[in-house]
């Protein structure tokens, strides 16, 4: 039972990380980000390349190539995203929204097969591979290589919640979420905060994208399809628009992931994050830590 | 653009002049090759003119449209299969199977903002693929075979050209169909809806029941699509409805003009005779529609052929 707990609530540090820029996004301009899952395939695929480019590692240095990796990679996404909103999204704001959710899907759509048509449609071999020896806390089985993860996941989400709680550029974020044009009167430079928040946000991703692809140790340019619904759900289920609940809800979903999967079978456990988003969505579309709002449709 | 082509492309004489180019193709060829490609695009405009009534009329994103083409190319395979019914006889099945999905996946989403829906529908579509991949009655991962052709009566339609034909007949009424529902008073509300939901509800249109039935009538469109591709290809898997899938018949759509009917019956055809002149790109093929889908609705938002009736653009 705490294994299933430990296992869920490892790979929904996963998915709390890529609902961040969800939800990021989300709050800033109103926008599903189709291509944000696709960003996270993306930084797997520039890790991919960046590690290859090193070579030869052994155990020691893999470590410190994995962290060189990270930076490379959540660059690259970072200007990926900042990218795809100057030229997808920028130029559609304040047109319908159909408008724009068509150009993410072509956004997604073209990254995926960018990637498929460069580097392959088959699945890759991550070059580093994170196996260290197991240790036994509590009765729960945990590698060294998941803890040192989930804590660079947890410092990521933390230094993301300074950064949007206590930076100028943080408060000019909240602001343009409670009202841009406000924002845009105050003197607030709405554009280059946009650009920024895409920045961080698809940066996180990438991250994300990098430590799935050392931990599972495979990665295809389809991997970030299923992970950007299940982002999209845990933002959902945290509150869309809201961080914390982002990330509360990357750690519920995995933990409901890896129940459901336990007491249905693990092919059902795709199937479970959907119901689950379409219950919260009948039931309580605000989720858990969102305020009710008065919908501008 | 000359008057006189412009003349032409909106003259009443397209539909006619279309159906009549369809129905003549396979006397000019009716190799089996060409009628396969043929029936496949038939069937693909039937998915179109389905995913225009959602889409392109009522503007709210399905992508999960796919889905619904598995449902009814499932319900009326299981039936034939155990059962031994003919396909026709499984159409009240496949109906009533796809109105209650519809409802069931379009309830709850379409009181929310329109851009749930999109992702809802995106998650539906995987939902179905993998509960037809995980269960037993669907055959799993290999899923049916040996589905029958249509046999109506005692003629029987099994022969690549009578079947071809009847899918040009059933598109041909597909196409019409949501043509006339445009135009009808649910129809009206819907492009009301489309273009400003708040104004339509302050004059006394029902936003959510007409969204409700845009979307349970593209579903049933679908549906139907899938019964045919069901029989066409007489076996069907999880794998053939993948989210590119949706992908492409929404590709049709926003390339031919969003709630256009000779603009989206010409992107189905195009894009479902296209990937065989590109066969050997083709996944630089999927690069460029998605290039295609973000330059469309930057440059062109209306389609590359779009409808007449449309409100003229209000200055900002």
């Amino acid at each position: 039972m705490t294994q299933l707990l430990w296992d869920g609530l490892f790979v929904g540090s996963f998915y709390a990380l890529v609902a961040l820029g969800y939800s990021m996004v989300y709050g800033i301009v109103r926008l599903l980000n189709f291509a944000h899952g696709d960003l996270y395939m993306l930084g797997a695929f520039v890790g991919f390349v960046a590690l290859s480019a090193v070579g030869g590692l052994t155990a020691v240095t893999s470590l410190g190539a994995l962290a060189l990796a990270l930076v490379v990679a959540m660059t690259a996404t970072g200007t990926a995203g900042l990218l795809i909103e100057r030229v997808a999204y920028r130029p559609l704001r304040g047109s319908p929204r159909l408008a724009v959710l068509i150009t993410a899907v072509g956004a997604s759509f073209t990254l995926e097969y960018g990637i498929a048509a460069t580097a392959g449609t088959r699945p890759r071999v991550f070059p580093v591979r994170l196996e260290s020896q197991s240790l036994e806390v509590l009765g729960v089985r945990l590698t060294v290589a998941q803890v040192l993860l989930m804590l660079f996941a947890v410092g990521l989400m933390l230094g993301l919640d300074a950064w949007v709680g206590r930076t100028s550029t943080g408060r000019a974020m909240r602001a343009i979420a409670l009202d841009p044009r406000a924002a845009h009167l105050m003197g607030i430079n709405v554009d280059a905060i946009i650009s920024r928040t895409f920045f961080v946000g698809a940066s996180l991703a990438g991250a994300a994208g990098v430590m799935a692809g050392a931990y599972y140790g495979k990665i295809d340019f389809l991997m970030g399809f299923v992970i950007g619904l299940k982002a999209f759900t845990a933002a959902v289920i945290g509150g869309i628009g809201n961080l914390r609940g982002a990330m509360l809800g990357g750690l519920l979903l995995g933990l409901a992931e890896s129940l459901g999967a336990h007491y249905l079978g693990g092919q059902w456990r795709d199937v479970c994050t959907f119901v689950l988003l379409i219950a919260f969505l009948s039931v309580r579309p605000t989720g858990l830590l969102g305020e009710r709002v008065t919908e501008r449709v | 653009m000359t008057t006189r082509v412009r003349e032409l492309l909106e003259s009443r004489w397209v539909g006619p002049i279309g159906l009549t180019i369809a129905v003549a193709t396979p006397f000019v060829n009716a190799s089996p090759y060409v009628l396969f490609i043929l029936t496949s695009a038939a069937i693909f405009v039937v998915l179109a003119a389905g995913l225009n009534i959602v889409v392109g009329y009522c503007g709210l994103l399905d992508l999960g449209y796919v889905a619904f083409m598995a449902v009814g190319a499932y319900t009326s395979g299981i039936m034939t299969t155990r059962w031994d019914l003919p396909l026709l006889a499984t159409l009240p099945a496949v109906l009533a199977v796809t109105v209650l999905a519809g409802l069931v996946i379009g309830a709850p989403t379409l009181r929310l903002r329109s851009d749930y829906l999109a992702i809802v529908t995106l998650g539906f579509g995987e939902i179905i693929r993998l509960t037809a991949n995980n269960l037993e009655v669907t055959g799993g991962p290999t899923g049916i075979y040996g589905i029958p052709s249509v046999t109506f009566g005692s003629v029987d339609l099994s022969t690549p050209a009578a079947f071809y034909f009847l899918c040009v007949a059933v598109a041909a009424l597909a196409v019409l169909g949501s043509a006339r529902l445009a135009r009808s008073r649910l129809g009206r509300a819907w492009q009301f809806i489309r273009e400003d939901e708040d104004a339509a509800e302050a004059m006394g249109v029902n936003s959510y029941v007409a969204k409700l039935l845009a979307y349970v009538l593209g579903a049933i469109w679908g549906s139907v699509a899938g019964v045919l591709f069901a029989a066409h290809l007489s076996a069907i898997a999880p794998q053939s409805f993948l989210f590119l899938q949706s992908a492409l018949v929404l590709m049709a759509v926003v390339l031919g003009g969003m709630g256009s009917t000779r603009g989206i019956v010409l992107g189905a055809v195009a894009l479902s005779l296209l990937p065989e002149a590109l066969r050997d790109f083709a996944t630089w093929r999927y690069v460029l529609f998605g290039v295609l889908l973000i330059a469309v609705m930057l440059v062109r938002p209306r389609g590359l052929w779009p409808a007449r009736h449309h409100e003229a653009e209000v200055p900002a």
